[in-house]
């Protein structure tokens, strides 16, 4: 094996090589000058997105332990778009006098559990794949706790990290009794081997629950909304975009390549909980005030819509997941991009807040009507084509009911998505936010979301590229 | 000119772009005038170029047709095309948006949002009739409907939130239905293998196997039906039209939901005959109570949006029980019913907003005597009034007369009786028009402050008397609209008794 063959794992090389620089820079960095680390940290991890473009080869390493495809990596450079678009619009938090002194520990943070979901959507071997989930998890935890002053960011860490070894523990337990009956832990050997048994089946289910919780799946939902309100709120749109993207293309890949035998049984699993989730995430999204809870239940009901994708097993349905995903991306960013700039300025996160917003910042409230609306699937934005491919890739494999649950789901979302609007466009009110402009980042950031929701859906060459990568059952 | 119909999404587009640009009220207003009127000409082209390649002998079912592919993998086109009843639509659509915008010509609050939300509505509503791809067709649909909830939100008056609201989500649930449906036509556009495919034109050329009609027609047939109010689901139109500013109660009861009934014929009936033969029964009680009750709500009511609303609720229930007949007469009534109430609803409408203007004030019993103070709006008031009863000579007359005869023709007994319960609705019409025309018009003069109201502006001129025009012109030589109306309908008819002997 000669070095070369290591960089199939490109991605992975360089993130650590970035999440090292950054460190570095902080050691040797002039102190005066420390605010400009993150604008480096932004420029090299914009470097690594581009890289991460070029043409590579794809194979596998150690043994089958980690491997790469099209797909796979096509996968880590959505995500990698998402993260750079969330660095870029935490640069203006980051120049906050608090975080002065811990602004390479934010992207080393970032950084790592990025890492950590590139090996588990690399993984070809359960072990791998456990690895890269703890490397995920873990940090993220210690994000959500980064306000280290306000009590409810420490709740939220310590509320996150038990939640997640609880569910981790979980899914231990399930892949411990799916090593019992097959007696490997290699995916493709797992895909031969497995079979209908009962405990296999168990072991399924076990296995199932854990990812639930990472992406946060009804009734596995429930640390969500706290942990979301108590995090600062860039880390908040890590954990609804990137985390959540990324669980779910794992269990995509991991429904698609190594349970297909049981799809029967995945496919009844995720017919349950993707309606509890649509419908109980949505009905609570209703009654949220805090924006930061509404998004929290708002993804919850996305995630819902996204397992309609799942659930017939077919390339349509794979191909629809990772363009939502993209889509999503683009949408939920925005939204929180406006979110951020807001409660940078103001402090404010309530939706009474956003009372009158239009008549006092109207670029922002057009930004976020725009985002909503694609969150909504409300034609002529992106939203519109990912929802619309996602049900129509349920459909393919004959779920019309369950689409007809989706689709008026839809409807309960775009009630309280209104509600936003309205706040802005319609409610008058005695103080509203006052009149300002956004420095560079924040624009430069909500351009990119706004350019991304509108091209993204009538460039019809993005979805065709991803559809030759995806792959059925 | 193949490309004279993307024209008709890309002016309305270009001109939104423009108002983008502009921070003055009065060049705002001026440019969305210029870019309808242009909107208008080209419909008036267009029917030009329609009628003369028909008559140059050009017999294919679509002109004009455009189409790009748009998604491979799913076979998606953004298809265009139109046949005689697409180009009536698109020239209705033209003249009540061209009217709308001078009804609206005195918004002053946040003008420019108003125009574009309108403008966007229209864009629309043009690209919906455009379409012969169910895909482009069901996002114009979407594109239609959503910015009515701002339009009816921030400038309209009443509980305006509540109704916004209201408006938008039943009309959404009807879309969300909608959306099943046409999944479900797409997943069965061939059933013998191969290519599936949104074109309407081509799934028109199979037969959908008839267990799948049985779920989609319904879902089809509702979703469209949302919007063209069949009952139980039209309780969305009073309030809302209660609560929009004119322009939007102009297009949204002359245009949008006209869409419903549209939809329900060229897509529901004309994909799946059989089952709509099979349920039509079900969808003929419900449009025939439509037809009724909202003749009878509208003698209940006070408010003049009510009444008018109540009207629409009827005449368009109408629309959807003259398609479900199912021949010649009564379909080809319904496409004139369409286009004939669509420009009297929009008349009511604007000159409701006009007096309201005035007298600041839409309840019936707080005004009176207004003939001899405005004459200009009362006598226009008394022609709408008297094109929505039916007087010969008017659009109304020859609807419904072409409507009632067809419906008559039907063969079975149950779709006779239906008839002739349906068509009391005329007598109702009648007491309703003549009732507010008596109390608002004629009679003494009931308010001291309404004796110095002013008549109509200019550019309400121009509102009112393009639609006049209309409505005269069609009730006066209407046979130059039902023919252009009528060999478009043949084929489809002939498909639909082809599938469905009687």
């Amino acid at each position: 094996m000669s070095l070369g063959t290591f960089f199939i794992m490109r991605h992975e090389l360089l993130l650590i090589a970035a999440a090292l620089l950054v460190l570095m820079a902080e050691i040797f960095w002039n102190p005066d000058k420390r605010s400009q680390i993150s604008l480096f940290a932004v420029i090299l991890f914009g470097v690594i997105t581009l890289v991460g473009f070029l043409p590579s080869t794809t194979g596998s390493l150690f043994g089958g332990m980690y491997v790469t495809s099209g797909t796979i990596l096509l996968m880590k450079n959505i995500l990698n778009i998402g993260v750079l678009l969330v660095f870029i619009q935490s640069l203006t938090w980051l120049r906050k006098e608090e975080n002065a002194e811990r602004i390479s520990e934010y992207f080393l943070l970032l950084i790592s559990t990025l890492v950590g979901m590139n090996f588990m959507i690399s993984a070809g071997h359960f072990l791998m794949f456990y690895i890269g989930l703890e490397l995920a998890t873990i940090p993220i935890a210690a994000l959500a706790a980064f306000e280290r002053s306000k009590n409810k960011s420490a709740e939220a860490g310590i509320k996150l990290i038990l939640s997640s070894a609880l569910s981790t523990g979980i899914l231990l337990y399930g892949l411990s009794m799916i090593y019992g009956t097959t007696g490997t832990l290699y995916f493709n050997e797992v895909a031969l081997l497995f079979g209908n048994t009962n405990l296999q089946i168990l072991g399924f289910i076990f296995f199932f629950a854990g990812m639930a919780f990472k992406i946060s799946i009804v009734p596995f939902h429930l640390w969500t909304a706290d942990v979301y309100e108590g995090s600062p709120v860039n880390i908040t749109s890590y954990l609804s975009v990137i985390s959540k993207g990324a669980a779910v293309f794992i269990l995509m890949i991991l429904l698609f390549t190594v349970f297909p035998v049981i799809i029967a049984t995945w496919q009844k699993t995720i017919y349950v909980t993707a309606v509890l989730t649509m419908t109980i995430g949505n009905l609570f999204a209703i009654r949220q005030q805090n924006m930061k809870r509404f998004l929290a239940f708002s993804s919850i009901s996305q995630a819902g819509y996204i397992f309609l994708g799942l659930i017939g097993g077919n390339q349509l349905g794979m191909a629809s997941v990772i363009y939502y995903v993209l889509v999503y991306i683009f949408s939920n960013l925005g939204v929180f991009g406006v979110v951020i700039a807001i409660s940078n300025k103001t402090g404010k996160e309530n939706m009474n807040d956003y009372n009158g917003l239009y008549y006092t910042n109207p670029k922002l409230s057009l930004i976020m009507t725009l985002a909503l609306f694609s969150l909504a699937g409300i034609p002529p934005v992106a939203g519109f084509f990912g929802k619309f491919f996602l049900f129509t890739a349920a459909a393919e494999k004959g779920f019309y009911f369950l689409v007809l649950i989706a689709v008026l789901n839809t409807i309960i979302s775009l009630y309280y998505y209104l509600l936003v609007v309205k706040a802005m466009f319609i409610s008058k009110s005695e103080t509203p936010i006052e009149k300002f402009r956004s420095d560079f980042p924040t624009q430069f950031a909500l351009g990119i979301c706004v350019a991304g929701i509108v091209i993204t859906g009538f460039a019809s060459i993005l979805f065709e590229v991803i559809r030759n990568l995806s792959y059925g059952v | 000119m193949d490309n004279i119909l993307t024209l008709f999404v890309v002016i309305p587009v270009l001109t939104i772009t423009g108002i983008l640009f502009l921070k003055d009220t009065r060049q705002v207003r001026l440019v969305s005038a210029v870019g309808m009127g242009i909107q208008l000409v080209l419909a008036a082209i267009l029917v030009f170029l329609y009628l003369s390649a028909r008559h140059s002998g050009n017999t294919d079912e679509m002109l004009f047709v455009k189409d790009v592919l748009w998604f491979k993998s799913l076979n998606i086109h953004y298809a265009v095309g139109v046949d005689g009843i697409s180009v009536a639509m698109i020239g209705l659509t033209s003249i009540i948006v061209f009217a709308g915008i001078f009804a609206s010509w005195e918004v002053e609050f946040l003008t420019k949002e108003f125009f574009i939300s309108l403008i966007l509505l229209a864009t629309g509503v043009f690209g919906f009739f455009i379409s012969i791809d169910l895909f482009t067709m069901f996002l114009f649909y979407e594109l239609a409907v959503i910015p009515m909830y701002l339009l009816i939100g921030v400038w309209g008056s009443g509980p305006k939130e509540s109704s916004a609201m209201k408006l938008t989500l039943m009309l959404m649930g009807g879309s969300a239905l909608l959306l099943v449906g046409l999944l479900g036509i797409y997943f069965n556009s061939s059933p013998a293998g191969g290519q599936l495919t949104f074109n309407i034109l081509e799934i028109s050329k199979i037969t959908i196997p008839v267990s799948a009609q049985r779920i989609f027609f319904p879902l089809t047939f509702v979703g469209f039906g949302v919007l063209g109010a069949l009952f139980p689901f039209h309780t969305w139109s009073p309030d809302g039209h209660a609560s929009a500013p004119t322009a939007v109660s102009m297009l949204h009861a002359g245009v949008l939901m006209k869409l419903g009934g549209y939809g329900a014929f060229r897509v529901a009936i004309f994909l799946m005959p059989e089952a709509a033969h099979e349920l039509s029964w079900i969808f003929i009680i419900l449009t025939s109570i439509s037809v009724v009750y909202g003749a009878f709500g509208a003698i209940a009511q006070k408010d003049l949006k009510y009444i008018n609303a109540y009207s629409s609720v009827s005449h368009c229930g109408l629309v959807l029980f003259a398609v479900l007949m199912m021949n010649q007469t009564a379909m080809n009534g319904a496409i004139i019913q369409m286009i004939s109430h669509g420009l009297m609803t929009a008349l009511f409408f604007a000159l409701i907003g006009m007096l309201y203007g005035r007298t600041h004030t839409r309840m019936i019993n707080e005004m009176g005597g207004l003939m001899k103070i405005i004459p200009f709006l009362s006598v226009c008031y008394v022609i709408a009034g008297l094109a929505s009863l039916g007087l010969p000579g008017l659009s109304g007359f020859v609807a419904e007369m072409t409507i009632f005869v067809g419906a008559f023709q039907h063969p079975e007994l149950f779709y006779r009786i239906v008839t002739i319960l349906a068509v009391s609705s005329i007598v109702i019409t009648a007491v309703y028009i003549l009732r507010v025309v008596a109390i608002l018009l004629l009679g003494p003069t009931t308010n001291e402050h309404h004796n110095h109201l002013t008549d109509a502006k200019w550019f309400e001129k121009i509102s009112v008397v393009t639609l006049i025009g209309a409505v005269a012109a069609i009730g006066l030589a209407p046979f130059w609209l039902s023919t252009m109306i009528g060999t478009s309908l043949q084929p489809i008819v002939a498909r639909i008794i082809a599938l469905n002997p009687f």
